[in-house]
C-alpha cells in the first residue's frame, strides 16, 4: 500500500452523492464546504418561495388554450402550513366547463417554482404525440395548488382524466424536480391510492421527458381503457424504467 | 364531573373536556391549527394551562382522550400502569407535580421509580406546564440505561446514529458513508439505514454487508436496516444476521394500522429477536421512531393535540425494552411543525415525556426544505439536547441525507457536541476508535489521516 494518498476519500467519493470526505478544523466545517451547503440550501428555499412566472408559462404554453385559476390558499406562508387549502378550487373556477375531454392537463405549483417552470411545457409537449387520437382539454395552470387541486378541476371540465404536473419537494442537489399525477374519473374526495404518480422528472440524472411522456402516454391510455388508476394499475405496469431511462434522461 | 373552567386576570376560560383543555393548553404549532383544535387565541391557551394545573394527576387514569374500548394503546396505558411506582405522586395536581420534578426532591433514581407509574398524558400535560428550559433541566435528570454491544445513556456521554443512506441502496456508496463515520468517531448508538427498496431480499443483503463490515473492524456496536417489523421477522426467519428490530409506531391504534403495525407483531419481533441473544453486554434490541403529526397524517387523531399523540406512542415503545427511541422531530413538515421554534420546542417536548417515560430517547434533529428553518435552528436544538441529556442524536455525512431528501446533524455537529461540551462516546465504542487511531484518550478526534487510512486499507483489503 502506498502511503502518500493525498486524499483517502478521493476514490470513495464517487461511490456515493453523499457528502463524505469533507474535511475538518476543529469540529467545524471548512468554509468552501460550508458555503457549498447554504448554497444548496438557499437554492432549494427559492425554489419553494419564488412565485412562477405564469406568463412565461402561458407564453411557453402557446398556442394551446390556456385557463388561469388559484387554490384557497391566498399566499405561500398559508400553503406551507394548510394543505387542506392548497386542496381546493377558489378564484377562476368559473372560468371552467364546456363539453368534456378525455384528457386534461393541470400545472400547479407545488413546491418548487423552478419545477414548474423548466419543465411543465415540455413534458405536456412531449405527452401530446403519445395522446394521439385522445382528445385534450384546455392546460389549467393552478396558482398555490396541491395535487388533489386537479379533481376538482377535472370534474369542473368534464375530464375523464387528469395529468398534474406538480414541483416536487426540493432536495439540496435537485431543486426543480417535477411530479405528474393521473387520476381517473377526477372529483372531490378521490384518494391518493387512486392516483398514478411519475415522480422525478427532472434533467440532473432524473427521468427526462421522453421516458416520462412514453411512462404518462402508456399510463393515460391504459387508465383510459380499464377506467381506473391508482394501485391497480401500477402492479402491472411494464418496466420501462432501468432502460429507457438510462437512454432517455439526457433529453 | 370534571369542570375544565378557570379565571385569570378576570377573564374565564372554558372547555368543553379534557380532549380539548389538552390541545388548547398546547404551545403554538401548526398541526393543531391544521386539526383546528389549537386555543383560540394565546390568552386562551394560558387559561387552558391554567386549568391543567389545577388538574388531580390521576383524573388520567379515568378520563382517557382516546377511548379505552375501541384503541389498543389506551388498553395498553391503562393496562399497564403501576399504581405502586404512582403512589409517590397520586395526590398531586399536574401544576403541583411541575413544580415537584423542578425540585431537588425529584432526583434521578427517584423519577427512574417513577416512570412506570406515569401514563403519557400525564407528562404530555406537565411538559404543557413547562418551558423549554424547565424540559432541559428535568430531563438531564433522568437516567436511562440500556445495552447491546455498548452501555448507552451513562452520564456524561452522547451517543450517535450513523445513517449511511444511499438513493439506490449501493452497497460501496454506503460503506463509504459509513468509513467516513466512523472517521468522526459516529455510531456507537447503531450504525442504521433507510432502504431506498423496502424488500426482505434488499434488507437482508445490507444486513449481512452490515455485520460482515461490523466484524471485520471488530467494531462494538449494532446495526439495524430500518425495514418493517414484518420484513424482520422474515428476515430472522431466513437466518441473516440481525442486531436491532425498527419499527415506526405512532399513538393511536388506528395510525398504527396505518403503518400495519400492532402490538402483537411487535411482541413476536422483540421475542424472536431476543432469542437471538446477539447482544454481548445487553439485550436490549429494538429500535423505534416516532414524530408529532403521524397521527393526524394518518387521519387518526381522534382530536388529541399532536404532542400528546406522540408521548402516547411512548407507551408503546417502553413495552419492549427498546435499545433505541427517537423522534424524527421535524421531518414531517411545515403543516405539522411550521418552523425552527416549533421544531426546537417539539425536540424538547418529545426528549423529555420520552425519558420520563423510561425510554432511551434520542432525536433525529432535522428538518425539511419546506419548513421555515435552517442548520442554525439544529445547531441551537442539538446544544440543547445534549445539555438535556440526549441518549443519542442522528448524523449524516454533510448534513444531507441525499435519499429521503432532508437535512439532520452532520459527523462534525456530534464531534462538536463532545469537543465544546466534553462529551463523550460510549465506553466500549470510545475503546475501539482509540485502538484505532482516530480519537485520543480525552475522546477528541486525531488530526492527521493515519486512522482514517487504517480504515480505508481494511475497506479495500
Amino acid at each position: 500500500m502506498s502511503g502518500v494518498v493525498k486524499d483517502p476519500w478521493a476514490r470513495l467519493r464517487a461511490a456515493t452523492p453523499a457528502r463524505i470526505g469533507l474535511g475538518r478544523t476543529g469540529a467545524g466545517l471548512p468554509v468552501a464546504a460550508s458555503l457549498e451547503f447554504q448554497h444548496a440550501h438557499a437554492r432549494a428555499r427559492d425554489a419553494v418561495h419564488r412565485a412562477v412566472d405564469w406568463q412565461a408559462l402561458r407564453d411557453a404554453l402557446a398556442p394551446r388554450e390556456v385557463i388561469g385559476v388559484a387554490s384557497r390558499a391566498p399566499d405561500r406562508a398559508t400553503y406551507l402550513r394548510r394543505p387542506d387549502l392548497g386542496r381546493r378550487l377558489g378564484a377562476g373556477g368559473e372560468a371552467l366547463g364546456g363539453a368534456g375531454c378525455d384528457i386534461a392537463f393541470v400545472v400547479a405549483d407545488g413546491l418548487s417554482a423552478d419545477a414548474v417552470q423548466a419543465h411543465a411545457a415540455a413534458v405536456i409537449g412531449a405527452c401530446e404525440p403519445q395522446l394521439e387520437g385522445l382528445s385534450l382539454g384546455p392546460v389549467v395552470l393552478a396558482e398555490q395548488g396541491r395535487v388533489a387541486i386537479g379533481d376538482e378541476i377535472g370534474a369542473a371540465l368534464g375530464a375523464r382524466l387528469v395529468v398534474l404536473l406538480v414541483g416536487e419537494r426540493p432536495g439540496l442537489t435537485v431543486a426543480d424536480s417535477l411530479g405528474a399525477y393521473l387520476t381517473f374519473d377526477p372529483r372531490p374526495g378521490c384518494r391518493d391510492s387512486a392516483r398514478n404518480c411519475v415522480s422525478n422528472i427532472h434533467l440532473k440524472g432524473g427521468l427526462g421527458y421522453g421516458a416520462a411522456a412514453a411512462k404518462i402516454g402508456w399510463l393515460a391510455r391504459e387508465a383510459l381503457r380499464r377506467g381506473l388508476t391508482g394501485i391497480a394499475l401500477k402492479d402491472e405496469a411494464p418496466e420501462l424504467e432501468a432502460e429507457e431511462r438510462g437512454r432517455l434522461a439526457g433529453d | 364531573m370534571t369542570l375544565y373552567r378557570a379565571t385569570l386576570g378576570g377573564t374565564r376560560y372554558v372547555f368543553d373536556d379534557l380532549r380539548q383543555t389538552m390541545a388548547a393548553a398546547t404551545p403554538l404549532r401548526s398541526g393543531d391549527e391544521l386539526a383546528g383544535i389549537a386555543a383560540g387565541s394565546e390568552a386562551e391557551r394560558v387559561g387552558a394551562q391554567a386549568v391543567l394545573a389545577e388538574l388531580p394527576l390521576k383524573t388520567f387514569l379515568t378520563e382517557a382522550l382516546v377511548p379505552y374500548e375501541s384503541d389498543a394503546v389506551t388498553r395498553a396505558i391503562i393496562d399497564d400502569h403501576d399504581a405502586a411506582a404512582f403512589a409517590p405522586v397520586a395526590h398531586m395536581t399536574v401544576g403541583q407535580f411541575r413544580d415537584w420534578l423542578l425540585s431537588d426532591a425529584a432526583t434521578a433514581p427517584v423519577l427512574a421509580r417513577l416512570a412506570p407509574g406515569l401514563t403519557p398524558e400525564m407528562v404530555a400535560a406537565v411538559s404543557k406546564l413547562m418551558r423549554n428550559r424547565d424540559l432541559i433541566a428535568v430531563a438531564r435528570k433522568v437516567r436511562v440505561e440500556v445495552a447491546f454491544r455498548n452501555r448507552l445513556g451513562l452520564p456524561g456521554r452522547i451517543g450517535s446514529r450513523l445513517q449511511p443512506n444511499h438513493p439506490s441502496d449501493d452497497l460501496k456508496g454506503i460503506a463509504a458513508g459509513i468509513l467516513d463515520g466512523l472517521c468522526y468517531g459516529i455510531g456507537d448508538a447503531v450504525i442504521g439505514i433507510n432502504p431506498a427498496t423496502d424488500s426482505v431480499a434488499n434488507a437482508a443483503g445490507l444486513i449481512t454487508m452490515l455485520d460482515d463490515l461490523r466484524q471485520r473492524y471488530a467494531i462494538p456496536t449494532q446495526s439495524c436496516v430500518l425495514t418493517h417489523v414484518t420484513n424482520s421477522i422474515e428476515i430472522m426467519n431466513r437466518g441473516a444476521p440481525l442486531d436491532l428490530v425498527f419499527q415506526s409506531v405512532a399513538g393511536t391504534e388506528a395510525a398504527n394500522d396505518g403503518f400495519g403495525v400492532s402490538l402483537p407483531v411487535l411482541e413476536e419481533a422483540h421475542q424472536a429477536a431476543l432469542s437471538l441473544g446477539r447482544g454481548t453486554v445487553g439485550d436490549n434490541c429494538m429500535y423505534f421512531e416516532t414524530g408529532q403529526g403521524s397521527a393526524l397524517s394518518a387521519d387518526a387523531h381522534h382530536g388529541v393535540d399532536q404532542q400528546t399523540l406522540e408521548a402516547r406512542a411512548y407507551a408503546v415503545c417502553r413495552r419492549y425494552r427498546p435499545l433505541l427511541v427517537n423522534t424524527v422531530v421535524g421531518f414531517i413538515g411545515p403543516e405539522y411543525l411550521y418552523d425552527g421554534k416549533q421544531i426546537i420546542r417539539a425536540g424538547l417536548e418529545d426528549h423529555f415525556c420520552g425519558k420520563m417515560l423510561g425510554l432511551p430517547m434520542g432525536v433525529d434533529v432535522c428538518y425539511t426544505n419546506h419548513a421555515e428553518a435552517d442548520q442554525n435552528d439544529m445547531d441551537l436544538l442539538m446544544t440543547l439536547l445534549a445539555d438535556a441529556g440526549a441518549t443519542f442524536l442522528i448524523a449524516v455525512p454533510g448534513s444531507d441525507d441525499v435519499m429521503l431528501n432532508y437535512q439532520s446533524l452532520s459527523f462534525h455537529d456530534i464531534a462538536y457536541l463532545r469537543n465544546s461540551f466534553g462529551l463523550r462516546a460510549a465506553p466500549e465504542f470510545e475503546a475501539w476508535l482509540e485502538g484505532m487511531g482516530l480519537v485520543d484518550e480525552g475522546g477528541h478526534l486525531i488530526d492527521g489521516t493515519a486512522g482514517a487510512q487504517r480504515l480505508l486499507g481494511g475497506a479495500v483489503a
